[in-house]
């Protein structure tokens, strides 16, 4: 049961408020935001309590979505309402960040009103929703050179043919009445996150894949769509390999609404997606990775002269030439007390900078092909330098992201949608692989 | 408004029965509201009657509302009431309802009991779908009402919690990290009564170097428990490279946590300690001493090597608490620190720009612990520290500890000793028997409630534990000689009659033609499998009896021996520990000791021997009675998965 909801911006300001009983004072807003913002690092801070009111918050596009509550409830479903009413914004105003939260208040207090009632969780169905929410939403985006530029959804390159136009994705669900109203258009997103770590010698010592396949949907109404995986798709560790093509997961998990006939024979996924954005599907993979990890690194540090710290970083990329990865960022941890550093790149596009504070460097390469070797020197300035400060430099982390691949292998042979829809409608699948945490020993 | 309810209710009782499911919904709630507006009149028992009956409405959501109505108006009765007709209809409309209701409804069958076994388990079974639901919330929820309604049938909670494991671990690796951090809170829940769990996915606790703070602290929690001798190599290469990292605080957490792997594991973690403290960097120098101090106090095998580390270290800690454990573990162990007066002599003569008093309590007490063991290298600076304390301190505190102090060295050398002196490591032998696993009873109740959330931390309690079990911290506890001396015997003394020794170690030719010599006075069969640690910590935990090992088969070779021995008096003491095949021996998996007895036997003891009938009390049995002890406090240890079948 929820006394109150409300959203906070990062510095504090009242967003959103909405009280369901009347048992909590509108006080509690600073209450929560002072508590909020004196914890210290190690605190957790998701659940906070502050007499007999409980605050469970959670942050998204740089907001606070607090729930309050007087009741012992379940903090799972608090959390994944907070979360899925975030989503619901999302999908409603077409982003999330506070301006668009301001710009849509009354069209966000419609949805509340909506979805919960007395403080008990009504709906958060966009099926159903759709029937009650009248507002039209404010889209925030104001018009700049740079979207122009834009590269893709996922840093993908911006070419019409190849990629789904990036910003179509992020408007809002509901402007059918709007401009775009003649867009009828369904996106499938294979998403995977990528947590490796690499011990010293080069070897795999963790590898876990955390996927899914998510559905944004555009279509005002919306029959049964058929989406066809990979036929040689293994779930479970104890299944034998047919060939050596065959995808495996760990394990998969639905949403609730998938009808799954035809998945034990044929793969097939059949679902009636509603409007906005939902997981169909959700897998996992651990410790076997069906391909080689994306990148190897070879390091090599060593103490020049008195007070100078020399880290040279060979890195190749393990994809197939066809594929890139982008936004690849390097950060190498250096000994405390690092003042300043040079560095020898070998394009210019590449960026490589010092962050006294991180006790780390950073180094950023906005391209990376498949089947490349990038290296880079760096020189480190440590006043006062001992042999145990090279002990300090170590692990690298890495954060990346990979469009068009997935690890796992996981593909979508066909999207069908059936019966033919009258009017036009686009389908675009995509896949991306993102760097959740990938980090290498030195 | 009381004027105002009179004109609420014939509309919401018409809402009640309209033909839109919509408006139903909100009629129901509609009664909640009504009834909160007014709180204290009379129950309308029409209205009860009519939402009772709504339990049967086509539409799931009126449903649940109903429940939580009910709830609300019937709050002073003790909510509403699931009798079987109610639980067995909400069972099977739960597959109707979307994943919020279903967390719900699961919640409200809690309080169902239901009558007989069979149709306990036609609920668990109609249920079992829903532990692996794509939903967290619903999985969690599930198997809340799960390890509720087994509370007698322990397989089936152990069942449910093995196939809840997959979504649990899930969560732990969700996109959104404060569900992360929920998924994490109830891992470490389960762990309390299934430590071995998640043994095999400990990699899944390995820390993402962009995950904030708090989700890293729960996971070095886990991480720490989960250890055992398979993964222990890994584990610890994963907590060093945390041990650099930029937070402090967690670079000390990880610190802490390696500590308490060193507990079991001593020498691979005193490596990795040591090593840290050549980064010369103050708070990693800080956290490793204090590290230090918890493990020479609950782990006496590693004082030798932590003494030795302490001398060759160069720097001091800056903080008040890691100079606070340096000068307990110089004060604890100053015989075997040769360089201890030199090293609290410069603290001495920097008393004066010392702000900390907790500091200058710890250097009292340490000092005067030396000057007990090294009289003559510190006698000159005890004189000078108590004057300083008693003459010009402001603190009150530490003038009072230091009268104190020197009113007890007026007493004579041998009053101080008696009292200052305590045991040097931790005598409840909590190290050995570990924590115990819970029953699941002990925190099912808070499951899936804020209760896991809201903070505790476990790191944290235990180092609580140990700076109050130092009996330097307190001074009541030195003012107490009596209760000093409860602590002081050991247990080792106090349940059996006779005592054992180390002694001096023997070769395994001498043992070996004892062995061949002697005749077995005793075999008997314990009731318990052989325990399946490392060698390592099995040695350590005998040797914590006094008994010391020769040799054991590596491994799981079949069959599984082990040859010991021990001194009593001055009797030596012989066994052998046995695991035949199983599938050769009947009896399946249990030990079998037998010993012998190299019969230097004391003229006293003789005399017992002879007084006494052997067969009745002989004396050997009361010896493998302590083993027996000594075995079973390492078998109730928690070790990791391969010790789940001892429990």
């Amino acid at each position: 049961m929820i006394s109150q909801i409300f959203i906070l911006s990062a510095k504090g300001d009242h967003l959103i408020y909405k009280d369901f009983r009347g048992e909590a004072s509108k006080d509690s807003i600073n209450v929560f935001y002072e508590m909020v913002t004196a914890l210290s690092g190690d605190q957790p801070p998701v659940v906070m309590s502050h007499k007999d009111l409980h605050f469970i918050h959670v942050r998204q596009g740089g907001l606070y979505w607090v729930a309050s509550t007087k009741t012992n409830p379940s903090p799972f479903t608090i959390i994944e309402f907070l979360n899925r009413l975030a989503a619901l914004t999302k999908d409603y105003c077409g982003s999330l960040s506070e301006k668009s939260v301001r710009m849509n208040f009354a069209l966000i207090y419609e949805l509340l009103d909506e979805m919960v009632d007395f403080g008990y969780i009504q709906t958060t169905s966009t099926d159903i929703l759709k029937n009650f929410i009248q507002t039209e939403a404010v889209s925030s985006k104001p018009f700049s050179l740079f979207d122009l530029s834009n590269v893709g959804l996922f840093g993908a390159e911006t070419q019409q043919s190849k990629v789904a136009p990036s910003v179509a994705a992020s408007r809002p669900i509901m402007s059918s009445r709007g401009e775009q109203g003649g867009k009828n258009e369904i996106f499938v997103d294979v998403i995977e996150r990528l947590s490796v770590v690499i011990g010293s010698n080069g070897v795999l010592m963790k590898s876990d894949i955390q996927g899914e396949i998510r559905i944004k949907c555009f279509l005002p109404t919306c029959s049964e769509m058929r989406i066809g995986l990979n036929e040689e798709l293994n779930i479970g560790k104890s299944q034998l390999k047919g060939y050596s093509s065959a995808v495996r997961v760990d394990e998969c998990r639905f949403h609730q609404a998938v009808k799954l006939d035809e998945f034990d024979t044929f793969r097939i996924l059949k679902v009636c997606p509603s409007q906005g954005e939902q997981t169909v599907m959700q897998y996992q993979l651990c410790d076997e990775l069906p391909c080689a990890p994306p990148f190897q690194l070879f390091p090599s540090v060593e103490k020049d002269y008195v007070n100078r710290v020399m880290i040279f970083l060979k890195l190749r990329c393990d994809l197939p030439p066809k594929s890139t990865a982008l936004n690849v960022s390097i950060t190498v941890p250096v000994p405390k007390g690092s003042i300043s550093m040079s560095q020898e790149l070998s394009s210019p596009d590449q960026t490589a900078e010092l962050q006294p504070k991180n006790k780390a460097l950073l180094w950023e390469i906005p391209r990376f092909p498949g089947g490349a070797q990038l290296s880079a020197l760096f020189k480190v300035d440590v006043p006062g330098i001992s042999s145990a400060s090279l002990l300090e430099v170590g692990p690298v982390s890495m954060s990346f992201e990979l469009p068009k691949q997935t690890c796992t292998g996981l593909q979508i042979r066909f999207l069908r949608l059936s019966p033919t829809q009258t009017g036009l409608s686009q389908r675009w699948v995509r896949y991306v692989t993102h760097s959740d945490s990938y980090t290498i020993r030195i | 408004m009381p004027g105002m309810t009179e004109y609420i209710e014939q509309p919401i009782v018409a809402g009640l029965r309209d033909k839109a499911s919509y408006v139903r919904r909100v009629a129901v709630l509609g009664c909640a509201k009504m009834h909160s507006l007014q709180p204290n009149t009379e129950i309308d028992g029409s209205i009860v009657n009519e939402l009772y009956a709504l339990l049967r409405d086509p539409d799931p959501v009126v449903v649940v509302n109903c429940l939580r109505a009910l709830e609300e108006i019937l709050k002073d009765e003790g909510g509403v009431v699931i009798n079987k007709p109610i639980a067995h209809h909400l069972l099977n409309r739960m597959k109707d309802l979307d994943s919020w209701a279903q967390s719900e409804v699961l919640t409200f069958l809690l309080r169902y009991r239901p009558r007989s076994d069979d149709e306990l388990f036609d609920i668990l079974s109609l249920l079992d779908t829903f532990l692996q639901s794509a939903h967290a919330h619903v999985a969690v929820a599930t198997l809340r009402l799960f390890l509720h309604l087994a509370s007698a049938h322990p397989a089936v909670q152990a069942d449910a919690l093995l196939r809840t494991s997959a979504p649990l671990l899930a969560t732990c690796g969700a996109g959104s990290r404060e569900l992360r951090f929920a998924g994490l809170c109830h891992v470490q829940q389960v762990m309390r009564s299934q430590p071995g769990l998640f043994g095999t996915h400990y990699k899944r606790f390995f820390c993402g170097y962009s995950e904030p703070s708090y989700i890293k602290f729960r996971k070095m929690e886990i991480l720490v428990e989960l250890v055992n001798d398979e993964n222990v190599a890994l584990v610890l290469e994963e907590l060093r490279s945390y041990c650099t990292d930029v937070s402090p605080e967690l670079a000390q957490a990880a610190i802490a946590a390696i500590g308490h792997i060193a507990r079991t594991y001593s020498e691979k973690c005193l490596d990795i300690l040591t090593g840290l403290l050549a980064l010369k960097q103050d708070h990693i120098m800080s956290a490793v001493i204090q590290t230090f101090r918890d493990l020479a106090w609950f782990c006496p095998q590693s004082i030798a090597a932590v003494c030795q580390t302490v001398e060759a270290c160069v720097d001091s800690p800056q903080d008040s608490e890691g100079k606070q454990a340096l000068l307990w573990l110089l004060g604890e162990h100053g015989e075997q620190i040769s360089s201890a007066p030199y090293v609290m002599e410069g603290y001495i003569d920097g008393l004066k720009t010392e702000l900390s008093s907790a500091v200058k309590m710890e250097l009292l007490t340490a000092t005067v612990k030396m000057f007990l063991c090294r009289p003559a290298e510190t006698q000159d600076m005890l004189g000078r520290l108590l004057h300083y304390c008693i003459e010009e301190e402001s603190d009150m505190c530490v003038r009072d500890r230091a009268l104190l102090y020197y009113r007890l060295l007026q007493r004579g050398v041998e009053e101080t000793r008696k009292v200052v002196t305590g045991p040097k490591s931790d005598p409840s032998m909590s190290v050995l028997t570990g924590r115990q696993e819970e029953p699941i009873s002990q925190w099912s109740s808070t499951f899936n409630t804020l209760g896991p959330l809201s903070g505790h931390n476990v790191c944290l309690q235990t180092v609580c534990i140990s700076a109050v079990d130092q009996p330097s911290d307190s001074a009541e506890k030195e003012l107490l000689p009596g209760s000093k001396e409860v602590t002081l015997s050991s247990p080792n003394d106090t349940e059996e009659e006779i005592s054992l020794s180390l002694g001096p170690s023997l070769s395994h030719e001498a043992f070996e033609k004892m062995w061949l010599d002697l005749e077995t006075l005793h075999r008997q069969t314990l009731g318990f499998p052989r325990p399946k640690t490392s060698p390592d910590t099995l040695q350590a935990a005998l040797q914590l009896v006094k008994i010391q090992t020769l040799a054991f088969t590596p491994g799981d070779t079949v069959p599984w021996k082990a040859y010991i021995y021990t001194r009593s008096t001055e009797t030596l003491i012989l066994a052998e520990l046995l695991q035949e095949d199983p599938q050769s021996s009947s009896s399946d998996e249990t030990l079998v000791v037998s010993v012998k007895q190299q019969p230097v036997l004391g003229d006293i003891q003789k005399k017992v021997w002879d007084e006494m009938p052997s067969e009745k009390n002989p004396p050997p049995s009361s010896w493998s009675s302590r083993f027996d002890q000594g075995l079973r406090l390492h078998a109730e240890r928690r070790i990791g998965v391969t010790d789940l079948d001892l429990g």
